[in-house]
């Protein structure tokens, strides 16, 4: 494990840059028990430029719990380097005392206790109130949206991203790149970027037919701010038509390009920038090897596989920013422009710690208009919950559990499959579940529950495949999520092993059988990207479960064998 | 829950079969080469391939070869069971020396370019795709 000491020397010294985090404050802070909100907004300003980042919101318009994970596993040159550190090395590494907010806020141990204390975090009315402080000392700061804002709830789905448009707009973000936006349709995705009072950038978003750049998306923006020109490029999840189904936006072809990334730096240093930013949805495994790739870059503010990182992480002249999900932090980036260069920041990763934040008034009533029409459903009490119900980490979380339990008995199946997503925010014991609730961790454009037979080796062979989505030494050919998670099927994953040998032991747990190559089981899942999977939505086969038992206990996981950790 | 015997018939991760393991170069992608370059070294200096890392659909993958002063280009993808794809020749008045075609992988392999310069030497670029079943992202 590496010390503090040594972090800092790692990633700063190799840098030219001057650098300071607010991060410590709050920490201290929340440690006496004295959060306010004054204390949390507290920032120095710096420099002659400000960046407000917000990135992987999936809809969350009001605050939620949701427990970071305890399992995020690197590998090859990223294995126990930052975000692959979790719990008491996590805090060990910033400085971050047991039990303290900064604890709840960015690790997992004891999290259902400490949630109780501290309380339930984002809302994007305090959101606003935090915006509208920093432009409060900065009247023109730029405000950036990493994308996976138009998914991931009730009123999200049923408007078709519309209120989380109008929401948004009401923050007035000055730009915008993308990722599960797509799943809403192509058709519908360019009506809403048509409409849109700012700018959506990505410089990977092509015609599929032709390879050309799509014209409805710029690939940068320029602005000028505090006497400086800063070129903003966007750069959107690369690998949508593969995580997600591509006949949803047949017209689109994405990839992370890299090449015509260092050819958009090259066109915007040459026009005379000062400074630029990619405000990015690769992940931040492939953000960190596209910085050793690709160079001019100054600052990539990173979002997809949502971790949150108290202090930028430096690779060579470039630093990079990584603002958590589901409003629970906005990330403020103070930085000092001359003579065409960047020579430091100030930065904060600022917690959304929901009742210590006051809700901007106007931000809070446009939120609940959006929701009034819904009200009734999204408030409807499902049943009850006595154990935490979370998704986070590589491999298992309690939320899956429960949903893979409910497609196994409801429809009778011998295994079932729920995707490696990273959204969905968790529920302490004691509490109910709404259904508001369930769709935060269901809600999706393809959500059909299928029932199909699949051989063992057929299982064996997708196990593999998405393995190595997450476990390949090369960060691109990572798609960024988690491993999918199997319900009535045991399983070794030792994660340092090629393609095709990393998983053993698969082992049918009503049987207590090893898994038969050569035989059919009935395989019950839900997300397939394949066009015309049939089934009824995964919310309602979950709702008719959580039903049934009353009060749900999901007991810990111990199916899944982990080596080479 | 009622469901239907339409409802319960659905589609899986993918009804179409696929290798997951990384198809291995066949020996013909080697006679290729060795026919191609007669066994001469080759250089990685001057020559660009340009392909997707994750292919978004393994039936048309689209790659970029660039050599400038390239006399011919042979483009194979080494895992096929037919690894060349095609040979491009450069006459005298060709304006650049670059081809953009679209080529089908069985799997995930690597694709290879080998340009054959004006003076005789060759340079080859190589560069892995990888051909998966998708889903389950982020």
């Amino acid at each position: 494990m590496i010390s503090r000491r040594d972090f800092l020397q790692a990633s700063m010294a190799a840098s030219a840059l001057v650098g300071a985090s607010g991060f410590g404050n709050w920490s201290r802070l929340a440690a006496q028990q004295a959060l306010t909100q004054d204390q949390l907004l507290q920032f120095d300003t710096f420099g002659n430029i400000s960046l407000i980042h917000v990135t992987d919101i999936h809809a969350q318009l009001k605050p939620i719990y949701f427990r970071e994970p305890s399992i995020n596993i690197g590998v090859g040159d990223v294995a126990g380097v930052v975000p692959h550190v979790t719990g008491a090395d996590f805090r060990k590494l910033y400085g971050i005392d047991d039990g303290s907010a900064s604890a709840y806020a960015l690790s997992y141990d004891d999290f259902a206790a400490l949630g109780q204390t501290y309380g339930k975090m984002g809302g994007l009315d305090r959101v606003a109130t935090v915006i509208n402080a920093i432009r409060a000392d900065r009247p023109d700061a730029i405000l950036l949206d990493g994308g996976d804002t138009w998914h991931g709830s009730y009123t999200c789905y049923h408007t078709q991203g519309q209120d989380m448009v109008n929401v948004m707009n009401a923050l007035r973000p000055d730009a915008m790149t993308f990722h599960w936006e797509f799943t809403l349709g192509s058709e519908r995705v360019n009506q809403l970027v048509q409409e849109l009072p700012f700018d959506s950038l990505a410089q990977n978003i092509f015609d599929a037919e032709w390879d050309e750049p799509a014209e409805l998306f710029k690939p940068y923006k320029w602005f000028e701010r505090g006497g400086a020109k800063i070129a903003v490029i966007g750069q959107a999840f690369p690998y949508m038509p593969i995580a997600n189904p591509g006949w949803m936006f047949p017209e689109y072809s994405f990839g992370i390009r890299d090449e015509n990334m260092q050819a958009m730096v090259d066109e915007v240093r040459g026009q005379g920038a000062d400074l630029v930013v990619v405000l990015s949805h690769n992940g931040f495994d492939v953000d960190r090897e596209m910085a050793k790739r690709v160079t001019g870059i100054d600052v990539i503010l990173s979002g997809h596989t949502h971790d949150a990182l108290p202090e930028p992480v430096a690779v060579g002249q470039t630093i990079i920013v990584a603002s958590g999900s589901n409003g629970k932090f906005v990330s403020r980036v103070d930085l000092d422009v001359r003579d065409g260069r960047l020579m430091g920041f100030r930065h904060k990763l600022i917690p959304i710690f929901s009742d210590v934040i006051t809700p901007d008034a106007e931000v809070a009533a446009l939120i609940d208009e959006q929701r009034a029409p819904y009200e009734s459903a999204l408030s409807e009490v499902i049943g009850h919950t006595d154990s935490l119900l979370y998704r986070r980490g590589n491999f298992n979380g309690t939320w899956d559990d429960l949903i893979c339990q409910a497609l196994l008995e409801e429809r009778e199946a011998d295994i079932a499959m729920s995707p490696g997503v990273r959204w969905g925010p968790s529920i302490l014991p004691g509490q109910a579940i709404t259904r508001e609730d369930l769709w935060n961790v269901t809600s999706m454009t393809y959500p059909k529950a299928y029932r199909t037979e699949m051989t063992g080796e057929f299982i064996h062979t997708i196990m593999e495949d998405v393995a190595d989505n997450i476990f390949n030494p090369n960060p691109y050919y990572q798609q960024g999520g988690d491993m999918v998670r199997m319900g009535g099927l045991g399983y070794r994953i030792d994660i340092n092993k090629p393609q095709g040998s990393r998983i053993s032991e698969l082992t049918l747990l009503k049987t207590g059988e090893q898994l038969d190559p050569a035989k059919n089981y009935v395989v019950a899942g839900w997300a397939s990207v394949n066009e015309g999977t049939e089934g009824p939505e995964i919310w309602d086969v979950v709702e008719s479960h959580i039903r049934k038992k009353g009060t749900v206990v999901v007991e810990p996981n111990t199916t899944v064998k982990v080596v080479g950790a | 829950m009622q469901f239907t015997r339409r409802e319960t018939i659905a589609m899986g991760f993918g009804a179409a079969a696929m290798a997951a393991l990384p198809f291995r170069v066949s020996a013909s992608a080697d006679d290729n080469i060795a026919e191609f370059t007669g066994g001469a070294a080759m250089g990685d200096a001057g020559i660009t391939l340009t392909a997707p890392e994750i292919a978004e659909n393994g039936n048309t993958v689209p790659i970029t070869v660039d050599a400038p002063g390239a006399a011919s280009i042979m483009l194979l993808a080494t895992g096929n069971p037919t690894p060349g794809v095609a040979t491009f020749n450069f006459g005298p008045l060709a304006g650049s020396q670059a081809v953009t075609t679209r080529i089908r992988l069985a799997g995930t392999q690597d694709v290879v370019a080998i340009a054959k310069m004006a003076d005789g030497s060759f340079v080859k670029a190589s560069s892995t795709v990888k051909v998966t079943i998708g889903g389950c992202g982020g």
